[in-house]
């Protein structure tokens, strides 16, 4: 398990988030997905960033690729950096160079993301063809290659065939194929084993961690699966109502969470192989992002609110050079913050 | 025997001659006041055996008995009957409700039917619906859509109690949640069921929330049943080769134990339940495979106290 050493100076970032906000103009009013999110992703790691529906996880990742349809997305302020250049600046031509060539990006759905009427090979030649000046012949060549990395047997044959002969892990495997084969330094993944099997979905983690090594691809995580994030993330990064509420390595964030809602969510899952103890919901539901609260958007929820929790926003506490969290009780002033520290 | 499923199947015809087995030869039986919790993959036919067990599908062929009671091929006036005694809990609470109908129609719709609790006794039915499953009065006359997955799903829930039945099917009720959310709707099940003294057929994916729901486990593959027993004796000894590789596969919430957990990695994928297949279910995948699995289906076997498995040879896997 790779843990990150805190004597040694941190590596550079790779792409570096800066307080961004994006938010969707709808007939209701102004959505505000995400609300000042700041992130490093640092090279060679598996960062992922965990949260339920609507807490702006998937919007954030987007926004990297400028994926998000706009309109309604707008980027209100914030800047997406990679080797010193803001990629919310690009022009279209020019991020259609970094798409697939510098970022790549796997979705939940495989099937939807395919072409059903093209042969498969023809689609990855076709991401070849776009980045780099190869014949077809070696764009062919290089697509039989990649599926053979991402373990599809027999891929000459494979290439000849379309999408709906393929099952839903093979076409996992087909698209993150398409997402390599132009060796991008970072590869986004949103919910990638969500739509699969249990056992399809350890295949593609087992995957996804090979390649990183094989490859040093830097992967961005999107899920919701608390279980998925353990077995394959270095570092996590929890959204809630479109901030990054606690972020730290994994296993601070398993052993050590300091957030209501981290912990919350951990105590809400079901283990295999417990004896029965009545689980322990949240209650109440995620804050309307249309008039997001002025404090802390867990404080409708929070077992611990303070009065303060309501009336503004805590600002991040540093617990450890990677464990930072955003709540009031970890406040230097706070009462009781020794007291309700876990050994 | 509260309910008993006999040697169920329902085959889907195709076309040129082929079938599809989705539901191939599955008996078990539920005590009443249990819950049944029935795992497997996609295309197990878990789905498709709760379907059949309501009547939602005419069953190929078998025999399911409630209370000693025939209901397989029920028509008319005693299908009819049978939905106040067995009711469903959907999976997508989005599609599953009308988005025409407000609250109250949509819970007393059964009751309507069925002729129960009219004029003023029907509103105070529904408000005290509404209130078993957390939700307030003011709601009765709202639509779906405004209204959080959440609590769709628990509209869905006082829906399916409003006739009062005695079993309920609860086909992935959970799995369209967020897992915040998630843990809300077992505990509002698990109320309920004590409160009401109701049985559940619970059909999931996810098997940490199976096992902390269910008294009892059937593990599911490729339409037929391949293990059955008491829910912690099978979540913690699984003798099946598929159960084992089903539940090594599951990651769980603890980066340390997780990682370091034995997996066992299952070669190919699910066959297709359209092919005909000699023998054991499992055959093309199972790392014991002998040439006695090739020829004939194993049979459901005691293999401990309330655990059976349908395998040869589990006692050589260990």
């Amino acid at each position: 398990m790779s843990t990150v050493n805190l004597n040694k100076p941190l590596s550079k970032p790779l792409l570096r988030i800066e307080d961004l906000r994006v938010c969707f103009d709808t007939y209701a009013g102004t959505v505000q997905a995400v609300r000042g999110v700041d992130l490093d992703l640092r090279p060679g790691e598996v960062l992922a960033i965990v949260g339920e529906s609507g807490c702006g996880k998937s919007v954030t990742a987007q926004a990297v690729m400028q994926l998000n349809p706009s309109p309604p997305a707008r980027v209100e302020s914030g800047r997406i950096l990679m080797d010193g250049q803001d990629l919310l600046a690009l022009t279209d031509r020019q991020m259609r160079q970094i798409r697939g060539r510098e970022i790549s990006m796997i979705f939940q759905d495989p099937m939807t993301s395919l072409n059903p009427t093209a042969r498969i090979g023809r689609q990855i030649e076709e991401s070849i063809l776009q980045h780099r000046r190869v014949s077809r012949a070696e764009a062919r060549a290089r697509a039989v290659e990649t599926l053979g990395l991402v373990g599809i047997a027999n891929p000459q044959a494979r290439m000849r065939q379309y999408p709906y002969e393929f099952s839903g892990g093979m076409r996992q495997r087909v698209m993150i194929a398409m997402a390599l084969v132009c060796s991008p330094k970072i590869l986004i993944a949103d919910e990638p084993t969500t739509a699969l099997d249990v056992t399809i979905q350890s295949q593609i983690i087992d995957l996804l961690l090979d390649l990183r090594k094989k490859l040093g691809t830097t992967i961005l995580i999107i899920t919701h699966d608390m279980g998925v994030v353990a077995d394959i993330a270095d570092r996590v990064a929890v959204m809630y109502a479109g901030l990054i509420v606690e972020q730290g390595t994994v296993r601070e964030l398993f052993y050590q969470p300091r957030h209501p809602y981290t912990a919350g969510l951990l105590n809400s899952i079901p283990r295999m192989n417990q004896r029965k103890t009545a689980l322990v919901p949240i209650e109440g539901n995620p804050p309307d992002l249309l008039h997001p609260p002025a404090g802390c958007p867990f404080a409708g929820r929070c077992g611990r609110c303070m009065r303060i929790c309501a009336e503004s926003m805590p600002d991040k506490t540093q617990l450890t050079g990677e464990h930072f969290v955003r709540c009031w009780l970890e406040h230097e002033y706070a009462p009781g913050r020794e007291a309700s520290r876990v050994p | 025997m509260f309910l008993e499923v006999k040697g169920l199947k329902k085959y889907f015809p195709l076309s040129g001659r082929r079938v599809l087995r989705a539901v191939d030869d599955v008996s078990f039986s539920i005590r009443r006041g249990e819950t049944m919790g029935l795992v497997g993959e996609s295309g197990c036919g878990k789905t498709t055996l709760g379907r059949t067990i309501i009547g939602l599908y005419p069953p190929t062929d078998g025999e399911i008995l409630l209370e000693g009671r025939s209901i397989t091929r029920l028509k008319g006036r005693e299908a009819y009957a049978l939905t106040k005694d067995i009711q469903m809990i959907f999976q997508d609470p989005y599609a599953s409700l009308n988005p025409r109908m407000t609250v109250s129609d949509i819970i007393a719709e059964g009751l309507d039917l069925h002729g129960m609790y009219k004029n003023a006794a029907r509103q105070q039915r529904v408000f005290e619906l509404l209130h078993m499953v957390g939700m307030l009065p003011e709601h009765a006359s709202r639509f779906p859509h405004e209204f959080s997955g959440g609590q769709r799903q628990r509209i869905g829930i006082a829906r399916a109690l409003a006739v009062e039945p005695r079993l309920i099917i609860c086909d992935e009720p959970i799995s369209a949640l967020d897992v915040s959310i998630q843990a809300q709707v077992i505990n509002l099940l698990q109320k309920l069921q004590q409160e009401l003294g109701l049985t559940y057929l619970f059909i999931a994916h996810d098997l940490a929330v199976v096992e902390h729901i269910s008294t009892r486990i059937g593990v599911m593959y490729l339409g037929a049943l391949v293990e059955l027993g008491e829910a912690h004796a099978l979540m913690a000894n699984p003798l099946h080769p598929y159960t084992r590789a089903l539940l090594s596969a599951v990651p769980f919430a603890d980066p340390d134990a997780s990682r370091a957990r034995k997996r066992i990695r299952l070669a190919g994928e699910v066959p297709s339940p359209v092919s005909v297949t000699q023998g054991c279910k499992f055959q093309t995948r199972c790392p014991y495979c002998t040439e006695e699995c090739t020829r004939s289906m194993p049979p459901m076997r005691q293999a401990g106290p309330d655990h059976a498995i349908a395998c040869f040879h589990a006692e050589a896997v260990g």
